[in-house]
């Protein structure tokens, strides 16, 4: 049960920005820029970014959906959702997102882990100021978003059909705040 | 010098939100929710609660930016600021703003590691949903301002009381329609 009283059986985020719309508008505004708008990155890399920075603050919810949404814009290539999930260096992706999972993964502990040389590295794989800036914001972010969801303790459903289907919405309609019922 | 081509002379958050506005517009308007409007919780306490998170993620920039703020707001001076990022517990403050604190300090390790306990605690010193919501929010939101600030690796001024002096002015203008080079 969540900390605080949200709209029963509403899983996740969704239940938040429900019982508090003045802020959820923000953040799911926020989520729609950085994951929707123009970018050098794909949405399908940004949203496994988040997936990504979400496994490492064991947010299930925030995992799930954001791996869901990932597979669905992946398309054929899904599978490489859940390589980079388990072992991001060995997966079959480019050198510059895995760079870039590098720098998100400092991020996600704090700023101050990401250094000099891991910039010169993501770089020298291609990375420029905006991949480098998306990657940094995502990761925090979603540390925001992790800590909100788990910090409150709203309904992670357990139900990996659940996520499939978010996944799809979230992959058709990007980020479109919940109507107050 | 800061991890990507930044605009000149900018300090802290500044130069990121001056290199992509479009993310600089729903995260400043986050703040301006979180952070000033109408609330029952006062602005000089939620200031407080940004300012400690921030304190925590050891994040110069935003806990003097923030400390500034709320140094303004609660009529205080830096000691207070300095015995509430210390030790809260032991300052003269509102048990329920110790409980909301608690609870701040928890988001920031992980929302897991808020207890149930700490929730009812809160609760029985008179906080409601809305407060222990925003509180949750603005320790996440802060542990999201803090990555930003130093994952680009951003320059901060180094001298605490510019902080205090341009705290009235901050919190004049507000989060949002401010000019970034000002």
């Amino acid at each position: 049960m969540a900390h605080i009283k949200v709209p029963e059986g509403v899983p996740g985020i969704r239940s938040l920005v429900m019982f508090r719309p003045e802020s959820g508008q923000h953040l799911y505004a926020l989520a729609q820029v950085l994951l929707r708008g123009e970018s050098p990155l794909t949405e399908a890399e940004r949203e496994l970014i988040a997936a990504y920075v979400s496994s490492r603050n064991d947010c299930m919810f925030c995992m799930s959906s954001h791996a869901a949404a990932a597979r669905y814009l992946f398309k054929d290539k899904r599978q490489v959702v859940d390589f980079v999930l388990d072992d991001y260096k060995s997966a079959p992706i480019n050198d510059k997102l895995k760079a870039l999972l590098t720098i998100a993964g400092k991020v996600q502990k704090n700023g101050k882990e990401v250094l000099p040389e891991d910039v010169v590295e993501a770089r020298k794989r291609g990375a420029g100021d905006r991949e480098i800036h998306d990657a940094v914001l995502i990761a925090a972010t979603f540390s925001m978003f992790n800590r909100y969801v788990d910090g409150l303790a709203s309904f992670t459903p357990t139900d990996p059909k659940a996520y499939e289907e978010m996944g799809v919405r979230l992959g058709e309609k990007g980020y479109v705040l919940p109507n107050k019922s | 010098m800061a991890h990507i081509n930044l605009p000149e002379g900018l300090p802290g958050i500044r130069g990121p939100m001056a290199f992509r506005p479009e993310t600089a517009k729903p995260l400043n308007e986050l703040a301006e929710a979180l952070l000033r409007s109408e609330n029952s919780l006062s602005r000089g306490d939620r200031e407080l609660i940004a300012t400690y998170v921030s304190s925590l993620n050891d994040c110069f920039f935003c806990q003097n930016a923030h400390g500034g703020i709320a140094q303004h707001y609660l009529q205080c001076d830096m000691p207070f600021i300095d015995a509430v990022k210390k030790d809260f517990q032991v300052t003269p403050i509102s048990e329920k703003l110790k409980s909301l604190l608690a609870i701040a300090s928890s988001v920031q390790k992980g929302g897991k590691h808020v207890k149930e306990e700490q929730i009812k605690k809160a609760k029985s010193l008179g906080a409601t949903d809305v407060e222990i919501h925003d509180t949750v929010l603005i320790a996440a939101a802060f542990c999201m301002f803090n990555r930003y600030v130093d994952g680009l690796g951003t320059w901060a001024p180094q001298d605490r009381q510019v902080y205090v002096e341009r705290g009235p002015r901050r919190a004049e203008e507000g989060y949002i329609n401010f000019d970034l080079y000002k």
